[in-house]
Parts: structure tokens; C-alpha cells; sequence
């Protein structure tokens, strides 16, 4: 595991103006994985990128963690319906524009 | 800049309550917002309206002036003060409100928008930019081979390679390349959709490509070779004789490159389409006959 891939909870709780009992319900909800090295707890910071949509989710929208859960499975949902509707589209090119 | 009812926006009518206006536009926002809504401009669109109605209407000394002022709302105490002169020199002709400059939504909620936000947090805290989409046009033949493009998103020239066998309608995210962040936030991202134009004889399916090519009845009751040209150069293949019309051949790994797999390859599948010669000769003719005779 390489430490700098990681970024410190606290930090994190700073800079986006949340309590850590945030990340916790996030984690316990199975939303993200937090890593604890020497009594302290970290993010991937792969992970970042979601997790600012979750704050913005909770913070806007007034969303608790298992709201948030269900959003993310929607959006899921949404996004391989996408892709299987763009390779439908892709199929479908096939039988058009007969050359 | 036409009036906007900021009311009308909310769905409320003006003798809504505090309270009103907050569950209208939490109501509103949830349906909006960026996060729920990926890649559609309508609801960015009119997410940043709510917010920017919500943000005068959910302030009661805003809502107060807008309610008077309307459109001019911003301006309320220079106009205030204007009529309080105009009063002290009296004799002058009044003059009304709604000569200032005009400033559409984004103006209005530029400094506080990046990627989807507000809802009355303070000012001095860090904003993630907004993410910016782009679509890409690219020829079939482009996307055979990976390969650099400079794009200009922006006012800002971005190198960014293409990796082959990228598909149709498939988005790639670059990570930092999106809006500048508010107070130091950091940058959005850079979604990029790839629209693949296809002006070339080949079919596309998934990483398999598609082809009818002609052959002369000869060369199908007697057998021989064919040039297919494909977009990795020329490939000869060996025609079977006797080969049936709308026979398939299958050239395995000559297909479209795999995306992100490199030196792995579709298969190219070739359909025979069997010519009938036309405008026959009297000896072509009576070659013909006889060789109906012998069937």
C-alpha cells in the first residue's frame, strides 16, 4: 500500500466543511472503504472524485447516507443503461445506411 | 434582460411562506440537480435558475426589494437613494427604475456555481470547478490506430491521445482539465464523448468488422483470390470454388484493434456477393447454352 495514493479523514473533513461521522456512515453504508494505519483513518484518493458527489448530495439536497446509497445505485443503473443503449445504437448502425 | 419570476421558477406564488420557498426548492433541486442529472445541459440549465431564485427569495431583505423592484432588484438601494434625490430637488422629472446594466443567471451566480452547488453555504468555502463536456467527431479510420490530437477546450490547447478502438458515444474523463475551482478548490474534470463517423465500406460491431465485396461468377464456380483492402493495408484471400452466394468468410484478428488491449484484434467477417455478368456476347450467350445442356 503506498501511503501517498492516500489522503488523512481529517484533512479531508477540513476541506470540505464535514464531521467525520460523515465518512463513518459513508463507510459503514458501504459507500467507501477507510483505511486505518497507526490510529489513523485515510481515503483512496480514487475515491475522491465520488465522495465529493456524495457531499454535495448530502449538503444540497439535505440526503442522509442511505438516500445517498440508493442515488448511487440509480446513477449505476443509469450509466450501464447508457452504455447499453449506446452499444444498441452501434448495432444498429449496422443494419442502416446499406452502402 | 427580460423580467425573471423568480417565483414562477419555485412554482410558488408570491405570498409563500419562508418555509415554502425552502421545501419548493428542495423539491426542485433534488429533481435538477447536476449529480442526479450526468450530461444534461436542461437541468444544469435550470438548476442554476432555482438556485439563483432561491437565493433572492429564500433572503427577506432580497425578497423584499426584488419584490419591488423586480428585475432591477440588485440596484434597489441606488435606486432608492436616487428617488431620495430626486424627492430633495423636487420640481425634476421622476425618473423610474430599470435603467441598469443587464446580467443574466450565470452572472448573477458565477462566483458561487462550480460543478453543481450552493444552497447557502458561505462564501469562502472551496468549490470544485465545474466539469466541462466536449464531443469529439473522429472518422472510423481515425480510431484504427492510437493516436494524439490537440483539442482546444476553452481557450486552452490539451494534447490528449485517442486510444484505438475507441467506440461510438464512449466517454473518456480527464481528470483536472474541467473549470478552475472556487477559493482554491481544485479543478473539475474534462469528459470528452467520441462521435464515430463512419464513411468506410466496413460495418462495426463491437470489435468486429463487417464487409459485402463483389465476385465475378468465375472466380465463385472456379475459385481463385481476392485484394480486400482493409485499414491495416491489402489482404489476399483464397476463393473456394463453387462458393455460394452470400457465403461468409471469417478473417480472424483482422477486425477493429480491441480498446486498451494492445496488439489484440476483432475479426473481419466478408460476405460474397456473387456478380452475374451482364450484356453477354452471342458466344457468351452460346457458351451459356451449352453448359446448361450439360447440367
Amino acid at each position: 500500500m503506498e501511503l501517498k495514493d492516500f489522503i488523512p479523514i481529517v484533512q479531508l473533513c477540513e476541506h470540505y466543511s464535514v464531521e467525520v461521522s460523515f465518512f463513518n456512515e459513508l463507510h459503514e453504508e458501504g459507500l467507501i472503504s477507510i483505511t486505518t494505519l497507526e490510529q489513523t483513518s485515510y481515503l483512496h484518493q480514487d475515491k475522491i472524485s465520488d465522495v465529493e458527489k456524495m457531499i454535495r448530495i448530502h449538503q444540497e439536497l439535505n440526503i442522509n447516507t442511505e438516500g445517498i446509497d440508493a442515488v448511487f445505485n440509480l446513477l449505476q443503473k443509469i450509466d450501464s443503461l447508457q452504455n447499453e443503449l449506446n452499444k444498441l445504437h452501434n448495432r444498429l448502425r449496422l443494419y442502416e445506411n446499406d452502402y | 434582460m427580460t423580467y425573471i419570476d423568480y417565483y414562477k421558477i419555485l412554482g410558488i406564488n408570491k405570498k409563500a411562506s419562508e418555509n415554502d420557498i425552502k421545501k419548493a426548492y428542495r423539491k426542485m433541486a433534488r429533481k435538477y440537480h447536476p449529480d442526479l442529472n450526468p450530461g444534461d445541459k436542461e437541468a444544469e440549465k435550470k438548476f442554476k435558475e432555482i438556485n439563483e431564485a432561491n437565493e433572492v427569495l429564500s433572503n427577506p431583505e432580497n425578497r423584499k426589494k426584488y419584490d419591488k423592484h423586480g428585475k432591477d432588484w440588485k440596484h434597489a438601494d441606488e435606486i432608492e437613494k436616487a428617488q431620495q434625490q430626486q424627492q430633495y430637488h423636487r420640481g425634476r422629472q421622476q425618473r423610474g427604475p430599470g435603467q441598469y446594466s443587464e446580467e443574466d443567471f450565470s452572472d448573477f451566480f458565477g462566483s458561487m456555481f462550480g460543478g453543481g452547488s450552493t444552497g447557502g453555504r458561505g462564501r469562502n468555502v472551496q468549490f470544485r470547478g465545474q466539469d466541462y463536456n466536449a464531443e469529439l467527431q473522429l472518422e472510423l479510420e481515425d480510431v484504427y490506430r492510437t493516436h494524439k490530437r490537440t483539442l482546444t477546450i476553452n481557450g486552452k490547447n490539451i494534447r490528449l491521445t485517442i486510444p484505438a478502438g475507441v467506440k461510438n458515444g464512449q466517454v473518456i474523463k480527464i481528470k483536472g482539465y474541467g473549470g478552475e475551482g472556487v477559493n482554491g478548490g481544485p479543478k473539475g474534470d474534462l469528459h470528452i464523448k467520441f462521435s464515430i463517423l463512419n464513411h468506410s465500406k466496413f460495418k462495426r460491431d463491437k470489435d468486429n468488422l463487417y464487409a459485402t465485396i463483389d465476385l465475378d461468377l468465375y472466380k465463385a464456380l472456379l475459385g481463385g483470390e481476392v485484394v480486400i483492402d482493409t485499414f491495416d493495408g491489402k489482404v489476399k484471400l483464397k476463393v473456394k470454388p463453387e462458393t455460394k452466394n452470400l457465403t461468409k468468410a471469417k478473417l480472424k484478428g483482422k477486425g477493429f484493434p480491441i480498446y486498451k488491449k494492445e496488439g489484440q484484434f476483432g475479426d473481419l467477417y466478408i460476405t460474397y456477393q456473387i456478380k452475374i455478368p451482364t450484356n453477354l456476347s452471342d458466344k457468351e450467350k452460346e457458351l451459356f447454352k451449352e453448359l446448361a445442356k450439360l447440367r
